[in-house]
């Protein structure tokens, strides 16, 4: 177990250390640097900039002089915002995005396994068609409209909630929601074809042939078995709700992370760029070092070196929610 | 498997509460304190009314150091909390501010600054004139890396020593070359100011941010004082309580602001947004009074219907698009002004952009003052629009380039407004004959274009650093970093250097005007329009005033 988790661990260094890499090759392949501007620039006032920030020194030296810095938890300034550094940004607006990311998720959660759960109850009939309705509505309208919308509604015209800012509960209601109907849409989807398929199954009919109640039917058989390919999906929403929303965070003025996340590249914001990507790959592994473990701790049987095929699916499946989410952003 | 989904879920649900359990605390307890200033605030209103206006300031000021701060977002709110030796009044004139008088020597290089004697920090101690020979050598120092330093290259010294290779002189010699900069406080009450050339608007200048003062006396024992509201010290018209980054940064009025009596409002809240919807609804729930981020279609909307709360003043800036001159048919002129008479402009202003802009035929904008009257009412426009004359022009040119058909590429960077202008600009040209793609960069990459020239036609906008055709044409020099055209001529180079020294106002205004018809006759930009700045104020916020070349201003504004 111990070596298990030293294993582990030695992993994750090496993963976190590939990220550094590429991320820091890549991003000086671009073209473009911080400084560049449609204003006025003497050579003097860049050459003092780029002084200023390590930038004039050889890239290896600057790679080198990363590492050292990231090995003391050092993440660097930010170029562009000469008040904070990086390691601002991760304390005062991480938190932040995550109490967003998991208000929506919640949202989502609960109300895409209600009308999942309904819809395949009421299949063909119009509770059904409603759930459906309000998922493809949450798949395919973009959450900028969504939002810009509800705040033209519950703010300006009927004046129930802010428009936006971050100050206290009301604040949280609407970007809860804007950030959670996609979420809640696929959730939806999932659990309707899940719990149909359940309700198909021999034991079902068996435990309906012993007389059981429809409701404890669902309750002990149906629903827990169709919840389990709804859980992986809620598990990997969380990686890509809690990296922060650029568009949500922006149109409710939310001090979150993720518009850093975003703007850093457009301004060639070096450290941020390393930063961000850094912290958010962390934050990846430990997840999946952490339900690794507990599969451990409450499934002796799985052997300690885990099926290989299962744990790729899973980083597959956390990679495709973080890239899925910026394509979403550039699109939008 | 049941098992291990369990243990997922399980797994992210601890991970994702242990996380929040600290998030959700730090996230209610500053914005509770929040909360309660601002009922404090309102409970005391009953007897002494507070007047708390807010407006949008833009995106998170970078820095709000005035040796660091470099863009209208931070400038906004910088020339609200703090006050150079001049500054400019409602009536858009350049006035003494905290200096009393100013003597300028025969040469026109030396400048003798008196301050007045009634000013003092937010934080009480007394403006004294080595606070204002602190603030600008310190902005010049090669340390401190100032984007916006060449503002100050206009003092004895001032370019070598921010030139100065830190990594290379010792500390001595970068102390003599600091001591070199000709900006000294001979007393508390004297500054006296040497410039390496007559520099006919550095009064003007004076009144810029980055020649705004800055505390020594604090900035010794705090370096950090700017980074944080609670500690932050100005010598302006308002003083900053909070910063709540990302949020909003709130000012109150200085009650050590000599003119005071002249403040009515009891503080600014300037609110961080960087989406125009959003500021828009604001705007409509009154959450704040002053808006000049309008979506174009709202802006649309207002103008159709004359909404009495909209005003369009002019900006400092214009809209044009580069030629490539050293590639082929840009190098030939005529191609150039075929291209340039084909674009209609006020059905481009009117159809597209919508924000009552004026259509530019030269590239100094309106609002600049000549030696009498206005520069670019006296210089008039360079060319007129003409179709016909444009197809003529453009089949001539292309012979003489031995070309028979055009196709080219328009390069902007990526923004929804840029993009339209491009499609119309598209279309007009198509009735040239001209075959146009458009293609959108990222800004950091079309500027890397421009500079490397490796572009055909690019879209450029410019706002002036001061009021004055040179901060305009100087752009245009063979020693320009901002050029990025191609063109370059020694005459054209002569008469800005000509202008740069002439203190003589009419001999110099002449100088510019030729410079100005010069560039107009060899087109190597396109201008396009004169922007404006549109804005909505609410009625019950009056007294404000927009220089040309900032944002708007609320430091004599009322709110009923």
């Amino acid at each position: 177990m111990i070596r298990y988790i030293f294993k582990r661990l030695a992993m994750a260094f090496v993963t976190l250390w590939a990220v550094v890499t590429i991320t820091f090759l890549i991003m000086h392949a671009i073209p473009g640097d911080p400084f560049a501007k449609e204003g006025k620039m003497p050579p003097a006032v860049y050459n003092n900039l780029m002084k200023h920030y390590n930038l004039d020194k050889p890239l290896i030296e600057q790679y080198g002089l990363y590492l050292k810095n990231l090995s003391q938890l050092d993440l660097g300034p930010s170029i562009k915002n000469k008040s904070r550094d990086v390691n601002d940004y991760i304390e005062d607006n991480f938190p932040v995005s995550l109490q967003l990311g998991v208000i929506a998720l919640s949202c989502a959660s609960i109300a895409g396994i209600l009308l999942g759960m309904l819809a395949a109850l009421k299949r063909n009939k119009w509770p059904d068609y409603l759930c459906m309705i309000i998922a493809i509505i949450g798949i395919s309208v973009p959450s900028f409209i969504m939002a810009t919308f509800m705040i033209q509604l519950f703010a300006v015209k009927l004046k129930l909630l802010p428009t936006s800012g971050w100050d206290g509960l009301p604040n949280y209601i609407l970007p809860g929601i804007a950030l959670s109907l996609m979420p809640l849409a696929y959730i939806a989807r999932m659990m309707r074809s899940s719990m149909i398929e359940v309700m198909g199954q021999d034991y079902i009919k068996t435990a309906k042939a012993k007389g059981l109640s429809m409701g404890k039917v669902i309750r002990r058989h149906a629903l827990r078995n169709s919840l389990i390919p709804v859980t992986t999906v809620i598990g990997t929403t969380l990686a890509n709700l809690v990296v922060g929303s650029f568009i949500v965070e922006k149109i409710f003025r939310i001090p979150g992370l993720g518009k850093y996340f975003i703007q850093s590249i457009g301004n060639r914001d070096y450290p941020v760029i390393l930063g961000t990507a850094v912290f958010y790959s962390a934050i990846l592994i430990f997840v999946n070092f952490v339900v690794d473990i507990l599969y451990v701790v409450i499934d002796p049987r799985i052997k300690l070196s885990g099926p290989q095929k299962n744990k790729k699916n899973k980083m597959l499946l956390n990679l495709q929610a973080l890239f899925g989410r910026k394509e979403q952003i550039e699109k939008g | 498997m049941k098992r291990k989904l369990f243990a997922l879920a399980l797994g992210v649900v601890l991970a994702a509460t242990s996380l929040v359990g600290c998030g959700s605390g730090n996230g209610t307890t500053s914005p509770e304190k929040g909360t309660e200033n601002s009922t404090e605030g309102g409970g005391e209103s009953g007897s002494t009314t507070e007047k708390i206006a807010s407006l949008v300031s833009g995106g998170e000021p970078g820095s709000l150091h005035p040796a660091l701060s470099q863009g209208t977002h931070e400038s906004v709110i910088l020339d609200h909390i703090f006050e150079g030796l001049m500054k400019r009044n409602q009536e858009e004139e350049i006035v003494p501010g905290m200096a009393e008088k100013f003597e300028l020597s025969d040469d026109k290089l030396t400048y003798t600054f008196t301050l007045r004697d009634d000013i003092k920090w937010s934080n009480g101690d007394p403006v004294v004139a080595g606070d204002f020979e602190f603030a600008w050598k310190h902005a010049l120092d090669p340390n401190t890396a100032s984007e916006y330093a060449y503002q100050l290259y206009y003092l004895v010294g001032g370019e070598a020593f921010n030139s100065a290779d830190v990594s290379a002189v010792s500390e001595d010699e970068l102390k003599a070359l600091e001591d070199a900069v000709g900006v000294k406080a001979t007393d508390d009450k004297t500054l006296v100011v040497q410039l390496n050339q007559p520099v006919p608007y550095f009064t003007e200048l004076c009144a810029f941010y980055t020649y705004y003062p800055v505390n020594a006396k604090l900035e010794a024992e705090n370096p950090d004082w700017a980074l944080d509201g609670a500690t932050h010290v100005s010598n302006g018209p308002f003083s900053i309580t909070e910063w709540n980054h990302d949020q909003n940064v709130k000012v109150v009025k200085n009650e050590n602001y000599y003119n005071k009596d002249a403040v009515k409002l009891s503080g600014i809240n300037f609110i961080i947004s960087e989406d125009l919807n959003t500021d828009w609804q604001m705007y409509e729930n009154n959450e704040i009074q002053a808006n000049y981020n309008l979506p174009p279609d709202v802006l649309g909307k207002l103008k159709a219907e004359n909404n009495p709360e909209l005003v369009i003043p002019t900006e400092l800036a214009t809209y044009f698009y580069r030629f490539n001159t050293t590639k082929k048919p840009f190098n030939n002129l005529k191609v150039r002004k075929a291209l340039s008479m084909a674009v209609d402009r006020q059905t481009l202003i009117d159809e597209v952009v919508q924000g009552g802009q004026l259509p530019a035929y030269a590239i100094v904008p309106g609002g600049v003052a000549d030696a009498e009257g206005d520069f670019r009412e006296n210089g008039g426009d360079y060319f007129a629009e003409n179709l016909e004359e444009a197809k003529t022009l453009l089949a001539e040119g292309l012979k003489e380039e031995g070309m028979d058909s055009l196709s080219f590429s328009i390069v902007y960077n990526t923004s929804e407004a840029h993009k339209k202008i491009a499609e119309a600009i598209q279309a007009m040209w198509a009735e040239l004959g001209v075959d146009v793609q458009l293609e959108n960069v990222e800004f950091q990459v079309k500027i890397d274009r421009e500079h490397q020239l490796d572009y055909e036609v690019s879209r450029a906008g410019w706002i002036g650093d001061y009021v004055d055709p040179n901060t305009f044409l100087d752009m245009f020099t063979s020693w320009s970093s901002q050029n990025d055209t191609g063109w370059t001529s020694p005459e054209y180079d002569e008469l800005i250097k000509k202008a740069a020294s002439e203190f003589d106002v009419a001999k110099r205004m002449e100088y510019l005007h030729s410079a100005e018809k010069m560039f107009m006759e060899n087109l190597p930009v396109l201008p396009i329009y004169y922007y404006t700045r549109p804005m909505t104020v609410k009625p019950n916020l009056t007294g404000t005033f927009k220089p040309v070349n900032r944002e708007i201003n609320l430091t004599y504004a009322d709110l009923q």
